[in-house]
């Protein structure tokens, strides 16, 4: 299915089925068919890494932001040696601009179940974690209830489906910091630490949780895994953008009719997501700007829209990325200097403050942009900001210094003269 | 002042110590039903934690202070965590913010008098095709904020009752 015929996608993860967090109804609907059918159909399916292959070659970009092939990364795990290994979901979802992964918690947990299990068996994994960030406590209960539920049917334990297949799924809690959505930083708050990101490598399929080979995956990501199984590879790689296939979960909030999570093609048209999909914008005002995938994806104005569509590639050109696919829409009244004052608050407030340009430079943005929004800034503090994001971008343990930094340096390139206005006049006497 | 588990707390503790290989991963969990039982974690029921688990005091402290849901110091019975973060900003988050400030008559970050409210200007709680909201007491998300809707928050709270789960529908894609 292309990205223009996204009017007649039939959605897959959060489908319009009445009561399908419920597992009998879940089941119903073929739910934890693909889970029988890896583990038993042993025509089809011989091993674990016919698993892993044809989810390589679904291409199932991470749908926490970075965007690698979640196959490949299963693909990284070392041959198994008898000894504990783990699968890290990751439910932390916590980038501004970001409300997708709840939605398969509430509406439709065993698909994210299920995928997490097939998964799991690809990797010849013994242990599954689902991290779910602690403010999500509604969503957290549903979870356990839902594996539990999986558990009483014998999906989940020992010796599922009468193979000799056996792993255990627990739900971790966290407690506020959006920092443990990294992926190491995930592993230490699982392991009961504070949430510091760890220096890479060994990478976490070498030396993950409690030292043994890990693999941490966003929530929809695993989700995506079940109609893989189902409906094959090419069923996944041929819906949407070419390089960035499969639905995609957008969450659209900010200044528009209908905000709210849309389960869609990849790759559909900036401009059709915000005038079709939600409802245009709120109070029939003009748009202003656009925030593709989370707060730390470079801010578009609305004149670089046209013809732009949401993947990849499509977003590299104009500069951006996909991220989350949580987009965060603006209108004409917006003030690009008090956004991006609070964008800076946000990642200053969440640097965890191991690594020196991280832990002073997310505070000297968020300082200077106060400066400017107060109206006491110079034009010269702008050239400083994009000086400060230079020192911070690269030279940390984790990204969430790129996170803060490339909000800062391309809301002030492309709203240049916004900026200049709020900053004092230079006055220089020439004698 | 002294805090202490009773036997069934102890029983929970050893269900959450059989998830993880060691004890230390049962930190986050145990201060958590600390939290749940005693309203918060001060210094004292750090301590309890760390001997509990048998673990360092500094350990349990540094995990403490790290995570901005656990409450280091009392709070009001009810914490309202006002979300102020992009979307909500957007929105108004800070209008709301500011209504509650000052019909609480406190500034974000304090308690009221009489110890029933507290206020947190809080970072993105991922609800933002929600906007604005906010949090009551690490607990129910109270939706689509208007002053009326605070209003009326603020006096089921004070009748005791907790507000309910909001279910979200799901938009209903219109096919143009």
């Amino acid at each position: 299915m292309s990205s223009a015929d996204w009017k007649n996608f039939e959605p897959v993860l959060i489908p319009n089925t009445k009561d399908l967090h419920k597992i009998d109804v879940y089941q119903k609907n073929g739910g934890y068919g693909a889970l029988k059918e890896v583990l038993t159909d042993k025509k089809k399916w011989e091993g674990p890494k016919d698993v892993v292959n044809e989810v390589k070659a679904a291409n199932i970009r991470g749908r926490g932001g970075a965007g690698f092939n979640a196959g490949l990364k299963w693909s990284f795990m070392p041959p198994a040696d008898g000894k504990p290994r783990y699968l890290a979901c990751n439910g932390d979802e916590s980038e501004p601009g970001t409300f997708k992964d709840r939605k398969i918690f509430e509406y439709n947990p065993h698909v994210f179940i299920e995928g997490a299990l097939i998964a799991a068996y690809a990797m010849e994994i013994t242990s599954i974690y689902v991290y779910i960030r602690g403010e999500y406590i509604d969503y957290i209960d549903m979870m356990q209830k839902a594996i539990d539920d999986a558990y009483e049917k014998g999906f989940i334990g020992k010796s599922i489906f009468g193979t000799d297949y056996s792993v255990e799924f627990y739900v971790h809690s966290g407690a506020g910091a959006y920092i443990c959505g990294e992926e190491t930083s995930m592993l230490e708050s699982l392991e009961g630490k504070r949430g510091y990101p760890r220096v890479k490598p060994p990478f976490p399929a070498q030396k993950g949780l409690w030292g043994r080979p890990t693999t941490i995956n966003n929530i929809e990501t695993l989700a995506h895994v079940v109609s893989v199984i189902n409906k094959g590879a090419s069923w996944f790689s041929g819906i949407g953008a070419e390089n960035h296939p499969g639905p995609v979960l957008y969450g659209i909030s900010g200044h528009v009719n209908r905000p709210g999570v849309y389960e869609l093609p990849s790759g559909v048209p900036v401009l059709d997501l915000i005038h079709d999909v939600a409802g245009g914008m709120r109070n029939g005002k003009e748009l202003k700007a656009v925030i593709p995938g989370g707060s730390s994806t470079p801010v578009l104005r609305a004149d670089q829209l046209d013809g732009v569509s949401m993947d990849s590639d499509s977003l590299r050109e104009v500069g951006t990325m996909m991220g989350t696919a949580g987009m965060v829409i603006m209108d004409e009244d917006t003030d690009m200097v008090d956004v991006l004052w609070r964008i800076a608050h946000f990642y200053h407030h969440e640097s965890c403050g191991q690594c020196t340009p991280c832990r002073d430079g997310t505070g000297w943005l968020e300082k200077i942009l106060l400066k400017i929004k107060n109206g006491e800034g110079e034009i010269k503090d702008l050239d400083l900001l994009l000086d400060i994001t230079t020192q911070m971008e690269g030279r940390t343990i984790c990204a969430l210094a790129d996170a803060a930094a490339w909000p800062v340096r391309h809301t002030i390139n492309r709203f240049r003269d916004e900026f200049e206005a709020r900053c004092k006049k230079s006055v220089h006497a020439v004698a | 002042m002294t805090y202490e588990f009773d036997d069934n707390d102890l029983k929970k503790i050893e269900k959450i110590k059989a998830k993880y290989p060691e004890v230390m991963p049962a930190t986050l969990p145990v201060l958590w039903l600390a939290q749940n039982k005693f309203g918060h974690v001060e210094p004292d029921v750090q301590r309890l934690v760390a001997h509990t688990l048998d673990l360092p005091e500094a350990h349990v402290h540094g995990v403490a202070t790290f995570y901005t849901q656990y409450y280091k110091e009392k709070k009001g019975k009810h914490v309202l965590d006002v979300c102020t973060c992009l979307s909500c900003q957007l929105c108004g988050g800070y209008d709301m913010l500011n209504y509650i400030e000052d019909k609480l008559g406190i500034k974000a970050g304090e308690t009221t008098d009489d110890g029933m409210f507290s206020v947190e200007e809080v970072e993105c709680l991922g609800a933002c095709g929600y906007a604005p909201m906010l949090q009551v007491t690490n607990g129910k998300y109270v939706n689509h904020l208007t002053e009326e809707k605070v209003d009326k928050l603020i006096e089921t709270l004070k009748e005791g009752k907790d507000p309910e789960y909001e279910q979200i529908r799901m938009p209903l894609r219109k096919v143009n």
